[in-house]
């Protein structure tokens, strides 16, 4: 089973890989995101897709060869009256019209909006492409829950993605880079704090996770972040409970959860004291951000003391010019700390 | 209370003859228009899609002419249109406008619920009241649908270039004016014989193409659909060019399927669902879907080709854009995508628009050759 790294791989990996292999099932990803990668992507998607999807679709060709199925779920929606974003609902047909050489797609249908029967039916589904009994697939599915909890404590201490994966385990990476992301993890007790540069801030970073997580597209902000001494807090690092209290100052209730998780962020972030700064990333052209990040632009206005920069890239973007901007923003942020 | 409410279209004849029988007053936003444009774009988020900005164009002029009220629809997703009401507000409010917006929610199945919102715009009314708006809106709009309709079937015949489109406005003027269901009535036939006289009855009079003037569809995201002023009038360009245009949305189809069915919480139709299928299998927000699902339609009824329409950035229309060419290599008919923004410009789209009518033609002559050579 190949699982392209990319979207929504850094949020539920850990239980799709536990899944799969409780069930017997081998799991093989795409690697890290490539310029062959994107550009293959480029290639087979229509101009107006967003960076995030063309990454995508390189992920799903780069697989091709090396699996007999690929996961393309159609995450319609993961929780109760809400999406994430129509491009996810169209992914495996857009998946299935333009790669045409892919291997087979297993299109799960992931729908929570309105019932958890309809998820139970997709789990299932799924699970009969290995065996046909359902207490097999159900316990396989209870592993995967669990997986992702454990995966969920780890992104809550602190640490993003790959190191939570490499903490837990179950990295895809290579062993060089799976070791250096344990040592990185372990060394700070399991919160990423930053070492080495001169500053000494906290910066909140509010993005989607396949932008921010994805060390190509973002031009690996976090580590560059961390490279200059700040400590990297990201939506994913905070409890549910706070962005859902925080987005809900929002006078309507923010129908993308990945939009609503990241609102709740910025607002905590600009409004709680914890950051000295807040740094908004994303794709050229995102839907959802478009107006997350004009909302979270106003209430930043209204918090002077924190200051906020939004970066936005897309395949044109140029490392200089985003690595410029960070040094800028994080002397910003330094400089007023300091006063 | 001065009541506004954002353009698309000709809709507004509709909605100013729903709130002002209800007693309302109303003020219309004057027609979009570059300043409309500039205005809206200047405050609003820069990737936010372009009804948003229009809309905020609309109601800064409205505000201008002394509107205090802004009526507006919701949604739950996940298209963006969902999120405007509260996001213009904030907008509006940071320019120091004062005013009260009323955004009425979708809401699946309690008509108490609609009358209640209905009430806050337009006061306490007898539910008699409420009927007799309705149906001379509901009367209305079929109007208006049937004289674009009309004029669409006109255009490619019509003697002088743009005689139609001027009987078209005069006609709609008419029914904009008609007080009653029975003046509307025959506002309509007013305007349709109208758009009858500036044709050419001699045959072969289309300026195209003798015999059969070529036919293509337009699909897309409803508001840059119904709005000329954003689409360039696509519609007029194609028909003065000679093309007969069809479009897939029409303001009452529109309203019967998303307004009326909703609150009534019918089922909708699933004609489009099935027809989008194997290209796209899920509802995508907006009209994704019905993009997908009438592009098949257009090319089954032999359509010579189809324009999907788009506002930068729509996320539906791209999901729908990205699988329309498997549906054009499959089917075999020719399919073009415009996408608009405040960037767009009059002469970029006219090129495109002849190149792809001339591409048309060209591939229906092939294709008659071909089917005659085997004939």
């Amino acid at each position: 089973m190949g699982i392209p790294r990319a979207l929504l791989y850094y949020h539920y990996y850990p239980m799709w890989k536990a899944f799969f292999e409780s069930l017997g099932g081998t799991v093989v990803t795409s690697g890290e995101t490539t310029r062959a990668i994107l550009d293959a992507g480029i290639k087979v998607t229509v101009d107006e897709a967003c960076l995030p999807v063309k990454v995508f679709h390189g992920h799903v060709l780069a697989l091709a060869g090396k699996c007999d199925y690929v996961f393309v779920p159609r995450l319609v929606s993961v929780e109760r009256r809400a999406f994430i974003c129509p491009k996810f609902m169209g992914l495996p047909d857009m998946i299935r019209c333009n790669c045409r050489d892919a291997p087979r797609i297993i299109d799960s249908c992931i729908n929570l909006s309105r019932t958890t029967r309809e998820y139970v039916r997709a789990v299932l589904a799924t699970g009969r492409m290995f065996t046909r009994s359902t207490l097999r697939i159900l316990a396989a599915h209870r592993r995967g829950r669990a997986a992702l909890t454990r995966y969920g404590r780890c992104l809550e201490s602190g640490m993003t993605p790959d190191e939570a994966m490499a903490f837990m385990g179950v990295a895809p990476l290579s062993d060089e880079l799976a070791q250096r992301a344990v040592a990185a993890a372990s060394s700070t007790s399991g919160v990423a704090r930053g070492g080495g540069g001169a500053a000494n801030v906290v910066i909140g970073l509010v993005g989607h996770p396949y932008i921010i997580y994805d060390s190509f597209v973002s031009m690996n902000v976090i580590r560059r972040l961390r490279e200059m001494g700040a400590t990297v807090i990201t939506a994913d690092m905070l409890p549910w409970a706070v962005t859902e209290r925080e987005a809900a100052r929002f006078p309507k209730r923010v129908f993308w959860t990945i939009g609503r998780r990241l609102l709740g962020a910025g607002f905590h972030f600009l409004r709680s004291g914890t950051v000295h700064g807040c740094l908004h990333m994303s794709a050229f052209a995102c839907g959802p951000e478009s107006l997350i990040g004009d909302i979270l632009e106003r209430e930043a206005a209204r918090h002077r003391d924190v200051p906020f920069a939004t970066i936005t890239v897309d395949e044109h973007t140029g490392e200089a010019g985003v690595l410029t901007r960070l040094e800028a923003f994080v002397d910003v942020v330094t400089r007023r700390r300091k006063q | 209370m001065k009541i506004t409410f954002a353009h698309m279209g000709n809709l507004y004849i509709t909605v100013k003859a729903l709130l002002e029988d209800l007693g309302a007053e109303v003020v219309v936003p004057p027609m979009p228009s570059k300043r409309t444009l500039s205005i809206g774009s200047r405050y609003s988020p820069e990737f936010a899609c372009l009804p948003l900005k229009v809309n905020i164009g609309n109601y800064v002029e409205a505000l201008e002419l002394g509107a205090d009220t802004i009526a507006m629809a919701g949604g739950v997703g996940p298209c963006r249109f969902g999120m405007y009401g509260e996001v213009q507000r904030e907008i509006l409010k940071a320019l120091g406008y004062e005013f009260d917006m009323v955004i009425i929610e979708p809401p699946q199945g309690r008509i108490r619920h609609v009358l209640e919102q209905a009430g806050r715009l337009v006061g306490r009314n007898p539910m008699r009241k409420y009927v007799g708006a309705v149906r001379l809106a509901w009367a209305k709009m079929t109007a208006v649908d049937e004289l674009e309709k009309a004029a669409q079937r006109a255009r490619p015949f019509e003697r002088r270039r743009g005689a139609a489109t001027s009987a078209l406005g005069s006609a709609l003027k008419l029914v904009d004016e008609a007080a009653g269901i029975s003046q509307v009535r025959r506002a309509l036939e007013e305007g349709q014989e109208m758009l009858r006289s500036v044709q050419d009855p001699t045959p072969g009079a289309s300026r195209r193409n003798p015999e059969s003037p070529p036919r293509i569809g337009i699909v897309g995201e409803v508001y840059v659909v119904l709005e000329p002023f954003v689409n360039f009038e696509v519609e007029r360009r194609l028909g003065e060019m000679g093309v007969l245009v069809e479009r897939s949305i029409y303001i009452g189809d529109w309203v019967k399927e998303h307004v009326f069915k909703d609150f009534m919480r019918l089922r909708k139709s699933r004609r489009p669902y099935d027809l989008a299928k194997p290209y796209l299998c899920h509802f995508v927000g907006g009209h994704g879907v019905e993009t997908v699902g009438h592009t098949v339609e257009y090319a089954r009824r032999g359509f010579d080709g189809v324009i999907q329409l788009a506002p930068f950035t729509c996320m539906p229309e791209i999901v729908a854009q990205d699988v329309l060419p498997a549906v054009s290599r499959d089917l075999g008919i020719p399919v073009m995508t415009l996408v608009f923004d405040e960037h767009s410009s009059d002469t970029g789209v006219l090129t495109r628009l002849e190149a792809f009518v001339d591409l048309v033609e060209r591939s229906r002559r092939r294709r008659r050759a071909r089917d005659g050579t085997m004939g």
